[in-house]
């Protein structure tokens, strides 16, 4: 039914029916640029690092706030699961929402403007995306055929032109383009842009990743069915006592999309554009993402040939699977995945029990509303 | 890579001409098609006299042609859109780039025209990425690059097999959405080259498409024929058959095929709603096409570009020849291309 929606004019906003999940440690003053935006909806911050830290948050925002010390409190044991001093920790935030949809950005990240110079309304975007079909199966090459003017191009089989629901949007980045350190390093200057007239590169498309393909999912301005794929968002054991960061998007991307491709679901990729104003420090990252680099020659091939059984009927299921594989598999390359895979369960766990309905009294922010 | 460096003299530029007069399609692209040598095939049941304009360096090839290299009087093989098919059988060259006469060059937006030769040249010579999705399209054009998480083992990709153009004004739509959507146009430029992911399908568009004829020439085959077949692409599958089995060839073969820029301007042409009054079968086989390849598998024997296309129209024949008997005669067209492209190409 709410495929339906993609169709009406303007697009439904959703506010009841959208959170928007913002990790930070330290303010919230990008919110500020982002108020006609975001004010009508719900936030929900993950406060990282100090929990002893008092976050600024702009007035007039409707938001709860959860720092470690919520954290621990609400998972209790199982928040061994969620990371210390990364931006991963993020994903306690789609755990504890009640809504359908979310929409998770970072705080250096700002709105962007069209080549018309029209400031992009992201969220309205990822609305759109999310609420049309997707087409997994079957390549168009006019991108999105169900957006305004676009439609499926000749040879396109009629049988499937219904599409699939859409489980996630991909958003991009305009300005800093989401480099990997050794890149960064190499173009510290490069922006995502022209080198001719330094214009940026606006490429006005949406589109459907094919089914069996994976990507390097950015979660800096990505939006997803938390109903459909949320237990999957899993963003991994990065940071504090572990070997690696700036992995955890890319790790919840290939397990989500391996996923969806089992499930018939797809993910868009493409608009919307955000201002992404903040290169952070290609040697910090580089230290990071250090085993990453070598661990993602392993992991890549391991998602690419994974089946799920066909009894894998639910999400739940299927990352139960997939952790139980991660072990098997990527267990011999570093004993981090051994621990990643017991963590996977404990999100599941954690999951279940916040998303029951007995389990929704115990989760009490420490931060309020306006 | 960049304009400058492009050699012309690995590049043909083939036009299949089904329409007599060429002077103001020519004369639209002399800026772009300045130094290369162009093949201009002339549809063998167009009756009329082609009007080519001068200052071209140009061979054209006709009915008479196509009847000595074929050895008959059947040239129903490269009839209609099918005509560009024996440019590409007759050419030396490396590159082929092949652009319907009905296109002129587009505008990007900024208001230039654009180089849509160059441009495919350019795909043809950068390599593909079909392992791995990146989400900043190309990689290797400028201002751009792999994005985090882009495997480093994956990076210096794959060789580009073939680039697809589009279109701006009349889109490749099919006739029934044509019809309903009687006045819409392309007016998006989408500023992108992509290469299409390993496994996926897609529907190549004839209209303006380049590939690298000394990797794949053998697989872009002119084989199906619909019955009633017009002189409109919507009358028409043909390209469409030729990109499914270009595509599976070149993912087995590990190449990768690139869509998005160059775009092209199609000009108003035939009436949608006209030739949806056609008995409209490409439909049906396009529904029968679809979950044959996408469980086809091709022998891993099959190395060869010639040996793919053949195991592939024994494939076709077996599995779908009782479905609909134009695909028995795509899969014997298929043979007798290979064998045709055998003949020319070592004599030559």
């Amino acid at each position: 039914m709410a495929q339906l929606y993609y169709s009406m004019k303007p697009t439904p906003m959703l506010k009841d029916e959208l959170d928007i999940v913002i990790p930070t440690i330290r303010n919230l003053d990008f919110l500020e640029r982002w108020r006609p935006f975001f004010e009508q909806y719900h936030l929900i911050i993950v406060q990282d690092g100090d929990p002893s830290k008092a976050i600024k948050i702009p007035e007039g925002f409707d938001y709860e706030l959860y720092n470690r010390n919520d954290i621990n409190r609400i998972l209790g044991s199982k928040a061994s699961c969620i990371s210390f001093k990364d931006s991963a920790c993020r994903c306690f935030g789609y755990m504890v929402s009640k809504k359908k949809y979310i929409y998770t950005i970072d705080d250096d990240c700002f709105v962007a403007k069209d080549p018309s110079g029209k400031e992009i309304n992201a969220l309205e975007q990822h609305i759109k995306n999310l609420l049309s079909p997707s087409t997994p199966d079957f390549f168009n090459t006019l991108y999105d055929p169900y957006r305004d003017g676009a439609d499926f191009v000749r040879g396109y089989p009629f049988s499937m032109r219904e599409g699939a629901i859409t489980a996630v949007s991909h958003g991009l980045w305009l300005n800093i383009p989401d480099y990997d350190a050794p890149t960064q390093l190499v173009k510290p200057l490069e922006r995502n842009s022209r080198k001719f007239d330094f214009s940026l590169r606006y490429v006005d498309a949406v589109m459907t990743i094919p089914k069996g393909t994976l990507f390097p999912m950015c979660g800096m301005n990505l939006a997803f069915d938390r109903e459909l794929i949320g237990p999957a968002m899993y963003f991994g054991l990065m940071g504090d006592g572990q070997p690696i960061g700036r992995y955890d998007d890319m790790w919840a991307g290939w397990c989500v999309k391996v996923i969806c491709d089992h499930m018939g679901w797809g993910v868009k990729t493409g608009l919307p554009y955000i201002w992404h104003s903040k290169a952070s420090n290609p040697f910090v990252n580089l230290k990071k993402e250090y085993n990453g680099i070598f661990w993602q020659e392993e992991a890549i091939p391991f998602f690419q040939s994974v089946t799920l059984p066909k009894e894998c009927t639910s999400v739940q299921q299927c990352y139960l699977e997939l952790a139980r594989l991660v072990k098997e598999k990527l267990g011999k390359v570093d004993p981090y995945f051994n621990k990643l895979a017991v963590e996977m369960v404990t999100w599941i766990e954690a999951w279940e029990e916040l998303n029951s309905p007995k389990g929704t009294e115990a989760k009490a922010p420490n931060g309020k509303k306006k | 890579m960049s304009v400058a460096e492009i050699n012309k003299n690995e590049v043909d530029i083939v036009i299949g001409a089904l329409n007599a007069d060429l002077t103001q399609f020519l004369s639209s692209w002399r800026t772009f098609f300045s130094g290369f040598h162009l093949i201009v095939v002339k549809d063998p049941e167009l009756k009329e006299e082609l009007n080519i304009p001068e200052g071209f360096d140009v061979d054209v090839y006709t009915k008479t042609d196509m009847e000595k290299v074929l050895g008959s009087t059947n040239s129903t093989m490269f009839s209609g859109y099918s005509c560009r098919y024996f440019g590409y059988l007759v050419s030396k060259k490396k590159y082929i780039v092949s652009i319907d006469d009905d296109c002129v060059p587009a505008k990007d937006p900024q208001g230039f025209l654009v180089d849509a030769v160059s441009q495919h040249v350019i795909n043809l010579e950068t390599p593909a990425t079909p392992l791995f999705f990146n989400t900043l399209y190309d990689p290797y054009c400028e201002g751009a690059d792999f994005v985090r998480g882009y495997p480093f083992s994956l990076r210096s990709g794959v060789p580009c097999a073939a680039s697809c153009g589009l279109w701006l004004n009349l889109a490749d739509l099919d006739a029934p959405t044509q019809a309903l959507k009687t006045e819409q146009r392309n007016t998006s430029y989408v500023d992108a080259v992509m290469t299409v992911p390993a496994k996926a399908m897609l529907p190549i568009s004839g209209i303006n498409i380049a590939f690298n004829r000394e990797l794949v020439g053998p697989a872009l085959v002119p084989a199906l024929r619909l019955a009633g077949e017009g002189k409109v692409r919507w009358e028409t599958l043909e390209d469409v058959w030729c990109g499914m089995c270009l595509k599976h060839i070149s993912d087995h073969l590990g190449y990768g095929v690139k869509t998005g820029k160059p775009y092209v301007w199609r000009n108003e042409r035939g009436d949608a709603v006209e030739s949806l009054r056609k008995k409209w079968e490409g439909m049906k086989l396009m529904e029968k096409s679809v979950p044959f390849f996408e469980s086809l598998k091709l022998p891993e024997s099959a190395l060869k570009v010639e040996d793919c296309v053949i195991e592939l129209a024994k494939a076709v024949k077996e599995q779908l020849g009782s479905d609909d008997p134009a695909f028995t005669q795509a899969a014997d067209a298929m043979v007798k291309w290979i064998q045709l492209w055998n003949s020319v190409n070592s004599s030559g």
